[in-house]
This record gives C-alpha cells, structure tokens and sequence, in this order.
C-alpha cells in the first residue's frame, strides 16, 4: 500500500518513556478482527488511553491536548517487542504519527514501520533522554528529524544526533516506494532460483 | 571459513544481495492464517498481482475459533468473517486450506509439523511471532508482517538484512520437574525481554540433544520473547525419525536426497558467533513469571526482586508489579489463583498433556480454579485419546476443548476476567494478553498441573514424589 513520501519532519512529539511497550499494548488482540486495513487508530494504545467505561485516561501522554497532533513519538527503550501484527505500525500511522524514535525497537516493528512508512529513530539511551528531558520541560518543544542528512535534532538548542539506516529503504522512504515493487522488478531472477531448491 | 548452522540456510536463500540494503530472501514455506492475512490478499489483488507459489503456501485457522461448539456457526460476527475471507482467499488462490473441523486444523505452528510440512534446511515465514517454533527442526524460520505476507505470496521472497549469530549453550542433565518450558524462560530470564534482538539464535549442548522434538519446539518458539528474530537447533537422527512417513515429507528417492542435505545441517567447528552464552541444566529450577514481560521469570521457588536488583528503569518495573498487584520480595508459592491455562502454540502438544496429567492423575481440580485445557490440534486430540488421557482429564475434574489460539491472545470468547490470576503455559505475559486487566503467570504444564490441583502457585516437584 503507497505512503506518503517521507523528506524533513519538525514537529513537537508525543513522550512515552515507559520501556518494553509491546504491541499488544499499542493495539490490543481484540481489536485485529478487521479484514481490510482502516481507523487503527481508534484503538491505538486503547487500554493505557482509556478506561474500561471508554472514558479517557487524562494522565496518558497521548491524550493530553498539550502534545496534539504531534507526529512524533518518542518512546523508552525496547519499543514495539513482542507480536509481529502490523495493525500495530498502521496503528501508529492512522493516529497521525509519521516517526518513532527510541534508544531501541524490537526487529518485527522496526520493519513493519518501514515497510508502511513510518520512521523508527534509534538514537542512543543518552540522546533519549535529551529528549524526553526537553519534552518534559517544555512540551512545545520541537524535534526535527531529517532523512536525507540522517540526524534528529532538537530545534531549540541545535543539540542532534545522527542516525543509521540503509540505503534501499532511505531511498524507498523518500521516494514513497515499496519492497513489492523492487521484487516484482527482478521477477525472472527469482523464478529462476525457485527451480533450483530441493523443496 | 567455518560455517554456522544458520550460515548454511541463510545464504543457499538468498536471491541477490542489495547494496547498501537487506537480501532478497526465498522463502520455502509460507503459513497463513486468519488475523494477519486478509489486508495482504487485499494488496496483492489491488495491484493486481497473483500467487506465483500457491502450492508454497498453507493456510489454517486458529487465533479467532472458538473451542467450543466448532461444529456450529461461529457467533462473533467479526470472527467469522475473518475465517470466511481465509477461506475465500486459499480457494481463489489455490491455496490449501484447514478450515474449522478440518481434520488437519490446528495453531499454525502445531500443524505444520504435524503434517511434514516444516523441514530441515528450510525457510518458513507466517505473520505470527511465534514461527520461529519451526526453527526446532533446523529450519529459518520467523514471524513478519502484513506487508511482507504480501510480498511472500506475490513473489515469494521478502528483502531482509541478515541478523547477527548468538548461540546458547546449556549442559548437563536437567533435573526432576524440570521442562524445556522452564529452561526457555531460565534463558529469557538472563536475557532479558529484548537481550537477543538483532540476534538469530542457535541452541546447542546436552540439555537440546536430550530433548524430544515437543520440547525442542517448546525452545525454539520462545525465542521471540527475548527479542530474537528466531531459534534454531542442528537436526539430528530424532529430527528425520519424527518427520519421516508425515503427509508432506520427502518420500523415496526425495527423501534420500533431502537426507543428503539435512546431514550437512550442522555448526562447524570453530565457526564464529557474533556472541556466545553457556548455562549449567543443574541451575535451572521450574520457573514462573511475576511482571508483564517473559524475561520477568525466577524460580518458582524464589522471590520477587527488588527493583535496584534487575536489569532496566525502576519505574517500569514498578509499574509492572503495580499491574500484577505484586510488592517486591513476594514469594510466588503458595499465591492463591483463579485459572489455568494449558495449551498454546509453545505448550500444546501431546507431551505437554502427558506431563499435565501425570500431575492431575488421582487428584482433583481444586474448586478455586477455572481451567482451560486446550490442544493444539485434532491430532493433538486424537492422541490424547488413544492415549486414555482424557479419562484421567475428565476424572480430575477438567474438561478438554477443541484446538484453537484461545486464551493466550485471548481474541476468541476465552478471555481471563480483570484481576484475576492465571497459570498460563502460554508464552506472553502482557498486559491484558489474556484478556482486559487479566495478569498472566507463564510456567510449564508440570507448574500449571501442580497449580490447578492445589488452587495456588505450587512447586510440581512436591506433587512428583
């Protein structure tokens, strides 16, 4: 499914700096009865937004007016671990969030983010903190992470950092491509190999 | 240069490299189910693309059947499209497929197995976690997402970079009421909930070799839990003797060739691992969780730690303990409960209903406790009677379900009630995994059995005597 291509994000961004957020925390097993890919974001992180009546929890980052339509999420350390659903990843992009950024993301998330176009930033354990420091000294705080040069940088004090990632998906990334079209295009090569395993 | 086990299956898979990128990675087997795929054959047909391998690729329902009453019409409106758009897609794909009732339907990871689909020196992808189960067998094997299910039917290749090699040592003999449940949670414990990702996992020394199949994949499918793409361990004579004759392997003149190849299937002498880590079997006790991650596990015996003692920020701990209503330094034993839960693709296969009722036989359920006793397949079923385990099942007071996920995601109608505690031989310990505010111990079938029949947390040990 196409995405929006993804160049210079700067945007204040939503702290969660709670570790080990599993996926099904960001959208729990009920919710994943859907049969078509929409609205993921109704349920996004239901259990820790709302109480079980459906009542907002005011206390929960996501729901405080101050941090509203950020499109960034800073989160703790181990983000995403657990479950391979991407309901998760398409989760976060139905909510309006273009980019995760966390000192480390389980490897299934990572690559479910990737693929549907959402940025993870890994940035060091330091750099996180930075973050979160800022963000909860002023949530207005700005955060400006920039694909092509690879750094996330926080506009107030200039302070950055960069980040590594590959070059096929930075290119896909920037160009609104996807994994399917890169295979599809080598289509022959790989019915070639296919004769050749044993099963 | 020496080659690893995973060495050897990774790179025969790879189609091409990309500069700068990920492998072109074949895939041999594809297992599809009810929950992850629909969205893909939405995108593959919107493209207008088709299934080059259907034959490459198995489909069964599992994680939304009920398991109860699978004879009837599913209620949940919900469930039951999802169950009828799996259908719809195998047929118009020729893709097979083990609807509910089918004799062959059971959780993916059990079934594949079962059926010889699952071979040595292949690689399998599902969109599940828990596919690395498969790597019990010496197969590649992990879960994906949507998108890449896509990709796997549409070209049967993902693009994937290639992880960094652990390998997990334990020797030794593991001692009485000890399982291969617990020395997966023994290993997560010290790995913590994310010390392996990155990392594919190979698993090696006397305590694997000694291991049933059952058990190996009890290991393999618990690698994800601490961040692990997968596990996997070398194939041996117990490998070819449990999928030899399936309905799916290799037979006659095949099988002999494939023989060939699967004998290669081994870590050579002084091939390197990116990192290395050796256990004793002698230190690993029965064990059981006490947070709401996998790496949160002790042994049964053994009491909650304090919160400067682990590994990771004070505040998540605590956090973690406040959802179980926990205090540090708690004991486990003797905490009262108000389930069990014994199945799941990491503990419902036959031997795990053995080990269950070799606890249960002659005693009683106790009155306290709300039990789920859920096979992992209709062979798992089958076996379960022709062994007479489900007399002992029945007279201890238990009642067995049909096969199915159920409980532990807990999307069908077998939802643990907020609050209440459940031993659970399931493999997450979330919260709300097994339902909305539930709180999940994970423990071995031995620690479930000896916990249903007293109706709290119990060392199996004090029973086995």
């Amino acid at each position: 499914m196409a995405y929006d291509k993804f160049n210079v994000l700067t945007s204040t961004a939503y702290p969660l700096p709670t570790e080990n957020v599993d996926t099904d925390q960001i959208i729990p097993a009920r919710f994943l009865k859907a049969t078509e890919r929409k609205d993921f974001d109704i349920n996004f992180f239901r259990d820790w937004r709302f109480n079980q009546d459906g009542t907002p929890k005011a206390d929960f980052p996501l729901n405080k007016e101050i941090y509203a339509g950020s499109k960034i999420l800073v989160g703790g350390r181990n983000f995403g671990s657990g479950s391979s659903r991407e309901h998760a990843a398409w989760s976060v992009y139905d909510f309006g969030l273009r980019c995760v950024i966390s000192s480390e993301f389980a490897d299934i998330f990572k690559n479910n983010c990737l693929n549907i176009g959402v940025l993870p930033v890994q940035v060091s354990a330091e750099f996180a903190d930075k973050l979160f420091d800022a963000i909860f000294a002023d949530p207005k705080t700005e955060i400006k992470v920039d694909l092509p040069n690879q750094t996330v940088t926080l506009v107030a004090t200039g302070e950055f950092e960069s980040f590594d990632i590959n070059g096929y998906k930075k290119d896909n990334m920037l160009n609104g491509f996807d994994d399917i079209d890169y295979l599809k295009n080598i289509e022959n090569e790989i019915s070639a190999f296919a004769e050749t395993r044993p099963f | 240069m020496a080659k690893t086990l995973f060495d050897k299956v990774w790179d025969s898979h790879v189609v091409r490299k990309v500069k700068d990128g990920p492998d072109v990675f074949f895939i041999d087997r594809h297992f599809i189910h009810e929950v992850t795929s629909p969205v893909a054959f939405l995108g593959l047909e919107s493209r207008g693309n088709s299934v080059v391998y259907p034959e490459r690729t198995f489909a069964t329902a599992d994680h939304n059947t009920p398991t109860i009453n699978q004879h009837l019409p599913v209620e949940d409106a919900l469930s039951a499209n999802q169950l009828d758009a799996l259908e719809r897609n195998a047929k118009k794909h020729g893709i097979s497929h083990w609807g509910l009732g089918d004799i062959n339907n059971g959780i993916v990871h059990v079934v594949g197995p079962e059926n010889g689909i699952t071979l040595p020196g292949a690689t399998i992808v599902c969109g599940d976690s828990h596919t690395s189960t498969h790597g019990a067998f010496g197969a590649i094997a992990f879960g994906i997402g949507t998108s890449e299910v896509e990709m796997v039917l549409s070209t049967q290749c993902i693009m994937q970079p290639k992880p960094k090699k652990m390998r997990i040592n334990v020797n030794g003999k593991l001692g009485i009421g000890v399982t291969p449940k617990d020395v997966a949670l023994y290993i997560i414990a010290k790995q913590t909930t994310s010390g392996a990702t990155g990392y594919f996992v190979e698993y090696a020394g006397d305590v694997f070799k000694d291991m049933t199949m059952e058990g190996r994949m009890t290991v393999c499918n618990l690698s994800i839990e601490m961040g692990a793409r997968g596990g996997m361990i070398a194939p041996d004579e117990k490998t070819f003797e449990y999928i030899k004759g399936r309905s799916q392997t290799p037979k006659g003149a095949d099988w002999d060739k494939a023989m060939k190849y699967w004998e290669t299937l081994y870590t050579e002498e002084g091939a390197e691992f990116d990192v290395e880590f050796n256990y004793e079997a002698s230190d690993i006790e029965p064990m059981i969780t006490y947070g709401t991650n996998p790496g949160m596990g002790m042994g049964v015996t053994k009491s909650i730690p304090n919160a400067e003692n682990v590994e990771g920020g004070v505040e998540t701990y605590k956090k973690s303990l406040g959802y179980m209503s926990f205090n540090e330094g708690d004991a486990m034993i003797g905490k009262e409960i108000d389930f069990v839960f014994l199945g799941s693709c990491t503990n419902g296969r036959i031997e795990d209903f053995r080990a269950f009722c070799s606890i249960v036989e002659g005693r009683k359920k106790a009155d306290n406790v709300t039990a789920w006793l859920v096979p992992g397949s209709h062979k798992v079923v089958d076996q379960i009677k022709a062994e007479g385990l489900d007399k002992i099942i029945t007279d201890a007071g238990f009642v067995l379900r049909e096969p199915g996920c159920s409980a532990c995601l807990a999307m069908n109608d077998d939802k643990i009630p907020a609050g209440k505690l459940s031993v659970s031989t399931s493999n997450r310990n979330f919260e709300g995994r097994q339902g909305p505010g539930s709180r999940t111990l994970l423990a071995s079938p031995l620690v479930a059995a000896a916990s249903a029949v007293e109706g709290k947390v119990t060392d199996p040990r004090t029973l086995l005597v």
